[in-house]
Parts: structure tokens; C-alpha cells; sequence
């Protein structure tokens, strides 16, 4: 289990000091200017050596993508946007860091941002958290006061603003090109890539969107090594990172965890067991609601990292997992997320603006079983129709879970039908 | 989604001196000419100052961010958390129903609100205090279910105790955010399996309701009046870079040309303007539909601060005006400012005489 010195979140639960002096207390903003005095090509370097990928769900090497940024500036001013839009369905880790431990995102902007020569940073946070924003915003008019932003930010040499914006509830904003389309006053819709943003971000400039995990990490993995770092985990599936659980388990909760840890032990250290005994588990959705669930008798065994779920036909995503025992209408659930999806198409491409309105009645059908068997392949086929044909990935997003149930769950779902209308033709006969 | 502007709009809107002063201060956040970048967070704070977001708000912004019109209400129609129609009096209310929170029993909290607020979402309690619906994930799922109400988070909520909630918010109390469970934060329920040596000398409450208990702002509009201005990144010496992002900035040019009268492209005939406005003061142009502060300053800065100077603008010095309208090309002859001018002239003789 990992102890708590090798904790990066400190002060996840908010219950130490959270101002800037409870951080330096805790070890955060110590030796920073040491950090980038070493240079930009060794920080990557360490960054790649640690093997953190990204945390916001696609897991993509973050030091191979700050590599992405040009080395040398064109005229035109690099940036850094961190992406703190967190509103995948489970996930509530970034919350916590905003909160209750915003120094460690803060000391992680600067130096990311020295790293890819951005002297501005946006932290796009999600409008619904007005409180984390204060609290955020409260943080960063501290280190301001303390130098450690500003003109020689932390004394490093280096000057570097970093101003926090908001959105205004719009999940689409959570995609890094419509993240930028909002932060630059427009409606949140996806930009065509290429160009990618380390070309042509924000305001056409160079620019490079992480998740607030992604920064957060950064100081304490460069002041520990990247072999700390790295040491948590399966090769390939590095370091600690944070889990949200949700639904049924004894205590829900938010914890840092070493990557691949099994998921039985998650589960029984953290979180007081399942809901009913683990004969109870129906499912679970490891990784947000956009990858596909997994049943219940093969979750024991899990491993909570990329390459496990993804093996397994799932994925760890943002690490939240949404726990579901025996009492839960699996087909509704997923219905759920089959209408959050349709709410949250921004309407740019066709076949998600259709497709998820399309596959969502269905799914409203599949639910109270007044359907025919043949529809399942149906949707099956419209999910496929949707998934990877559209300009972003919400289209798959909203495609994953639908397929995920099908094929855990098609027994269920034809029992239903079959249920309802054998109860159809009892009615008819005792006419 | 389609979404609409409500057909029953207010005449005016402006923000407090306060708020007005907030929003200038947002604007410096982004490089010059990216002011509309500001958007969101000001038609938030119009709307955190009304309770709902109406279309002179909607408008206001817009000149203030020297947008057009149309930008901003598709900016406003397009992010859920603008209410475009009114809302509770004291209080919106918004349940969380997606699937974490659903499985947990968000859908006992939808039962609650239909009883003791109202049958529909959206639809006002009988005396308009409270209304509610239901919302997308708000990421708070390891407390689920959860509600938010004004400005806080309500977690670990029961249908019993989201129903005394709603009883003591109809008594005109606030009741206390966050977890209501006696949970801290976001930690195991049971007890802590993780960061133990900091237990004993925690905090009173965590970060979000020790806002809510300091600024007890969580059901008020606000005015900007709650908590002081601060402007961190503008103190002291600011790093120049801002500043640099003009190279890449298309409507940068654009901006940098002093909208002087001097300078100005010469196309139509240039009217007789004033150098400062006369001993009266200035008037009031914002009383033309279409002038907003930012449009008013702009007016200024070419020489006009009477409303009979535009009321006597011919249709060559009309077409001058517009050349030199950045950003607003085509408002004057849309508006029909000459007419406006020279109505809100008559309907003022009476008094000034």
C-alpha cells in the first residue's frame, strides 16, 4: 500500500493548513527556482523519464507532449492551459486539488510553463465550482504576494503569469480545442486537428492543454526523481494517482493510490467493501463514463491501470469508478449517460448530434424492455456508425458505454424484452 | 439544444459600480484585442447580479467586450449554466441526476423538489421564491448525491434531509453547505485510510464551506461588494509577455489604431465635432438604444457628446460615423440613431425649458 510520505496530495481532504504557508510546510515550493534553473530540456527529460501520462483520461505521455512544443519562438508568445473543465460522470479528483491542495497545481504551472516557454498560463476550471475557483484564485493572490508569480517568478528568472478563467457548464469544454474556442469568448466547439494546439492553440499561438493532475504532479516528481516516480505501477503504467470512487460501495470516496493496484484491494482498503459483499457487485465503470463497464465476477481481479483495461476492453480514463451492485438497473444506468451524452453534443458534427439522440431513445426503449431483440444489433451498428466519425471523441464517448453493455449485458437486456412481452401476450390471452 | 431568450425581458440592465469595476479588471486577464475572451465570466456575473440572464444583460456585455450582439447570445444560448428565463427568487435549485448520483438516489431528491417546489423543472414555486431542475454531472460523484443551490454544494444529501433544506431556505435561512452527513470532505465516511497525522489539527470545515461561512454569499445576488478586488497579476512589475501576444493577434492592428477623429478613414463627410463636450456636460448617449458604455466612450473619443450633434448628422456624415465605428460598423443607420437622437431631444425640451 503506499504510505502516505509517498503521497503527492498532502492535503487531499483539506484538513492541514491550506494556505501557502501550510504548503511550504508540506514541502511544496521548495528549491522551485533550483528546478528551472536546470533547464528546459532536462525537466522534459526527467518528465519523460518518470513515464507520467496524462491524467485526463487518454493517458497520453506528458513529457513526450510538452516535447511537441517549438523550441524555438516564431514571434508568437507560447501557453500553457491547464484544463480543469473536470465533468466526465464519476469524476471528482481535480476538485480536491483545486480546494484543498491548489499550491501544487500552481508551483506545477510555472514550471511546465517555463518548460514549454510559456510566460502565460489559463487555468479553464468549470463554472459550476465557484467555491474551488475562490479557493483557487484565493491561492494564486498568495503566491502572487510571495513572488513566487509574477516578474521573477520564485526568483527562477523566469517571468510568468497565470490567471484562472471559467467556463459555464458545458461538458464539450472538457475537449482541448473547445476548451480554447471557449477560453477565446466563442461557443465550445471542437476545432478540426491538425493544425494541434502545440502549432496553433490558443489565440493561434503554440499551446499545450494537461489536466490538473497532469501539472500537479510535476514539482513533486522533479524534486524526487523520476525513478520515485516511477517506481509505483506497472512498467508502462507509472506512478501514484488519484482514484474517485463512487456508487455502491460502503464509503465513496476520493484517495491517492499507487498506479496498478488491484482492485479488490482499492475497494476493501478505501472504501469499506462493497455495498452487500463482493457476491453483490453487478458492475463497474472503471474509468468515467466514457469507457465501457465491466461485470461484476471479473472485477476482482482488475488491475486499476491503462494497459489492464484496456486489455479488458475498458479503460482506466480518469480513474473514477462508478461502483454498481445487484440493485442497480445496469440498462438505465447506462441510459443515463446515453442521455447525458445527448445533452452535451455541441451539435457540430451530424453523426453525434443525431446519433446520440438516436442511440438515447433506444436506450429509453432497451430500459423498459418494449423493443424488439433485433433492435440491440441495431444500436450496436449505430454506435459504430457514430464512433470515430465525428470531429472529437464525444461521439465515441457517448458510443463506448452502449457497446460496453451489450456485450456484458446482452442477456439481460433480451431477457427483458422477452419478459415484457411474454407479458404482452399473457394479456392478450386471458382476454 | 434549442434554447431561447425569455419573451418577457427587463427595459435596462447595467452592472453595480462594483461589478462594473470586477469586470474591467477580468478583461486585462487576456492579451489586447482578446477581450471577448472574457465573456463567459461576465455574463456569469451579470447573471449572479440578476438571477437570470436577460438580453439587455446580454447586450451590455457585448458592448462592453465590443462584441456583436450575436456572438454573445450564442455564447449565452450555448453553456447550460445561463439561465435565460427567470429563476427562483431566492433560490435555483440543481440536482445532480447523472448515473453516480442517480444510482445513489438523486432521483428521490427529483421527487422532493416536484412536491414542495414545483411539478416541473424551471417552472417557479407558487411564490416565485425557488425553482429547480436537473443537471448534468457537477463533479462532486464521491458525494453523491448532491445538489447545488446559489453558489454551494450540498453532498451526501438524503430525500429527508434535502426536504428540511428546502423548509428552512422557504424560512429565509441558509443552510450549512457541504456534506451533510458529517463528513469533512471527500474522505472515507468511516474514518480516514490515508493522510491520518493531519486529523487532529484539522480545520473547522473544508475549503468550500469555510467560503460559504466567511462570505455567507451562497443564496445572494451579488454585486461585487461581497469580497474586495483583487487584481494579483496586475500589481507590482507586470512581465511584458501579454503585451508580445499582439505578433499573433489578427485584430491587434486593428485595435492599436487610435480611433481618432484625425486619423480616421475618410470616407462619407466628417461632421462637426466638439474637442470636449460643452459646459452642460455631456449627455447621456446610452439612452440610445444600441450605445452602450463601451460605444458612449468610443462616441466621445470621436468628438460627440451631444445628442443634437447626432441628431443633425446628414447621410454622408451618417456614413462617416459608421466608417469610424470599430467593431460596430452598420449599428447607427440599424438603430436609427439620427431618429432616436432627435426623439429623445423633444421628449427632454419639455424639462430643460
Amino acid at each position: 500500500m503506499l504510505k502516505d510520505e509517498d503521497r503527492i496530495f498532502t492535503n487531499l481532504y483539506g484538513m492541514h493548513d491550506r494556505t501557502i504557508k501550510g504548503a511550504k510546510a508540506r514541502g511544496h515550493w521548495d528549491g522551485t527556482a533550483k528546478i528551472i534553473k536546470q533547464g528546459r530540456d532536462w525537466i522534459i527529460d526527467q518528465m519523460k523519464a518518470s513515464g507520467l501520462r496524462g491524467r485526463g483520461g487518454a493517458g497520453f505521455p506528458t513529457g513526450l507532449k510538452w516535447s511537441f512544443m517549438p523550441k524555438e519562438s516564431d514571434g508568437r508568445p507560447a501557453y500553457l492551459v491547464v484544463n480543469a473543465d473536470e465533468s466526465e460522470p464519476g469524476t471528482c479528483k481535480d476538485r480536491e486539488i483545486m480546494r484543498h491542495d491548489p499550491h501544487t497545481l500552481i508551483e506545477g504551472c510555472l514550471i511546465a510553463s517555463f518548460a514549454m516557454q510559456a510566460h502565460v498560463s489559463y487555468i479553464y476550471i468549470r463554472g459550476e465550482y465557484i467555491r474551488e475557483r475562490e479557493a483557487l484564485q484565493a491561492a494564486i493572490d498568495e503566491a502572487y504576494d510571495a513572488g513566487l508569480l509574477g516578474k521573477d517568478a520564485a526568483k527562477s528568472g523566469w517571468d510568468f503569469d497565470l490567471y484562472l478563467h471559467h467556463g459555464a457548464g458545458a461538458y464539450i469544454c472538457g475537449e482541448e480545442t473547445a476548451l480554447l474556442e471557449s477560453l477565446e469568448g466563442r461557443k465550445g466547439m471542437p476545432r478540426m486537428k491538425p493544425p494541434f494546439p502545440a502549432g496553433a492553440g490558443l489565440y493561434g499561438c503554440p499551446t499545450t492543454v494537461n489536466n490538473v493532475e497532469s501539472i500537479s504532479v510535476v514539482p513533486t516528481i522533479l524534486r524526487r526523481g523520476p525513478d520515485w516516480f516511477a517506481s509505483f505501477g506497472r512498467p508502462n503504467n507509472a506512478g501514484t494517482k488519484l482514484f474517485a470512487i463512487s456508487g455502491h460501495v460502503n464509503n465513496p470516496c476520493v484517495v491517492e493510490e499507487a498506479m496498478s493496484i488491484p482492485f479488490e484491494e482499492l475497494i476493501e482498503r478505501h472504501c469499506g467493501g462493497i455495498r452487500g459483499g463482493w457476491d453483490n457487485l453487478k458492475a463497474i465503470i472503471p474509468g468515467g463514463s466514457s469507457v465501457p463497464c465491466i461485470r461484476g465476477e471479473h472485477c476482482r481481479e482488475a488491475i486499476m491501470d491503462f494497459d489492464y483495461l484496456r486489455e479488458q476492453r475498458s479503460g482506466l480514463g480518469t480513474a473514477a469508478v462508478i461502483v454498481m451492485d445487484q440493485s442497480t438497473d445496469i440498462v438505465k444506468a447506462i441510459w443515463r449517460l446515453s442521455k447525458f451524452y445527448k445533452h452535451e453534443s455541441c451539435g457540430q458534427c451530424t453523426p453525434c448530434r443525431e446519433g446520440t439522440g438516436w442511440m438515447m431513445r433506444v436506450m429509453e426503449r432497451l430500459v423498459t424492455g418494449e423493443a424488439e431483440v433485433e433492435e440491440i444489433d441495431m444500436l450496436f451498428d449505430v454506435t459504430k456508425q457514430v464512433e470515430g466519425h465525428t470531429i472529437c471523441a464525444l461521439g465515441d464517448a457517448a458510443a463506448w458505454p452502449i457497446q460496453g453493455l451489450i456485450r456484458n449485458f446482452r442477456d439481460e437486456i433480451e431477457d427483458r424484452i422477452r419478459h415484457k412481452r411474454a407479458g404482452r401476450k399473457s394479456a392478450v390471452a386471458a382476454e | 439544444m434549442l434554447r431561447r431568450l425569455h419573451h418577457d425581458q427587463p427595459k435596462t440592465f447595467s452592472f453595480t459600480p462594483a461589478n462594473q469595476a470586477w469586470a474591467e479588471a477580468q478583461m486585462t486577464k487576456y492579451p489586447d484585442g482578446r477581450q471577448a475572451s472574457a465573456i463567459i465570466p461576465l455574463l456569469w456575473r451579470a447573471q449572479e447580479q440578476e438571477g437570470w440572464l436577460t438580453r439587455p444583460a446580454i447586450e451590455y456585455v457585448a458592448d462592453i467586450l465590443d462584441m456583436a450582439y450575436i456572438r454573445a447570445l450564442e455564447v449565452a444560448s450555448f453553456y447550460f449554466m445561463f439561465q435565460l428565463e427567470p429563476v427562483g427568487r431566492v433560490a435555483h435549485i440543481q440536482i445532480c441526476g447523472t448515473t453516480s448520483c442517480m444510482i445513489c438516489g438523486a432521483e428521490d431528491l427529483v421527487a422532493v423538489c416536484r412536491e414542495k417546489i414545483a411539478s416541473k423543472p424551471h417552472q417557479l414555486s407558487e411564490d416565485g421564491t425557488l425553482s429547480w431542475e436537473e443537471v448534468e454531472c457537477l463533479g462532486a460523484c464521491s458525494n453523491a448525491p448532491m445538489a447545488q443551490i446559489g453558489k454551494d454544494y450540498y453532498e451526501d444529501l438524503t430525500a429527508k434531509r434535502f426536504g428540511e433544506m428546502i423548509e428552512a431556505i422557504k424560512m429565509g435561512q441558509t443552510p450549512k453547505p457541504g456534506p451533510q452527513n458529517g463528513r469533512f470532505a471527500s474522505e472515507p465516511f468511516s474514518g480516514l485510510t490515508s493522510l491520518e497525522q493531519y486529523a487532529n489539527a484539522r480545520a473547522g470545515e473544508n475549503a468550500s464551506v469555510h467560503l460559504a461561512q466567511t462570505q455567507e454569499d451562497t443564496l445572494r445576488r451579488i454585486d461585487g461588494t461581497e469580497v474586495p478586488l483583487v487584481t494579483s497579476w496586475l500589481s507590482g512589475s507586470k512581465p511584458e509577455t501579454p503585451r508580445v501576444a499582439k505578433a499573433c493577434v489578427k485584430s491587434a492592428a486593428k485595435a492599436l489604431k487610435a480611433p481618432e477623429a484625425d486619423n480616421a478613414k475618410s470616407t462619407g463627410k466628417k461632421p462637426a465635432t466638439l474637442e470636449v463636450a460643452r459646459n452642460s456636460g455631456a449627455d447621456d448617449l446610452k439612452q440610445i438604444k444600441g450605445v452602450g458604455p463601451k460605444l458612449e466612450k468610443h462616441l466621445n473619443s470621436l468628438g460627440f457628446f451631444h445628442l443634437d450633434q447626432i441628431a443633425s448628422w446628414n447621410e454622408m456624415e451618417l456614413a462617416w460615423v459608421e466608417e469610424n465605428l470599430e467593431g460596430f460598423k452598420g449599428r447607427a443607420t440599424r438603430n436609427n440613431w439620427i431618429a432616436q437622437a432627435k426623439e429623445l431631444m423633444s421628449s427632454q425640451q419639455p424639462d430643460a425649458s
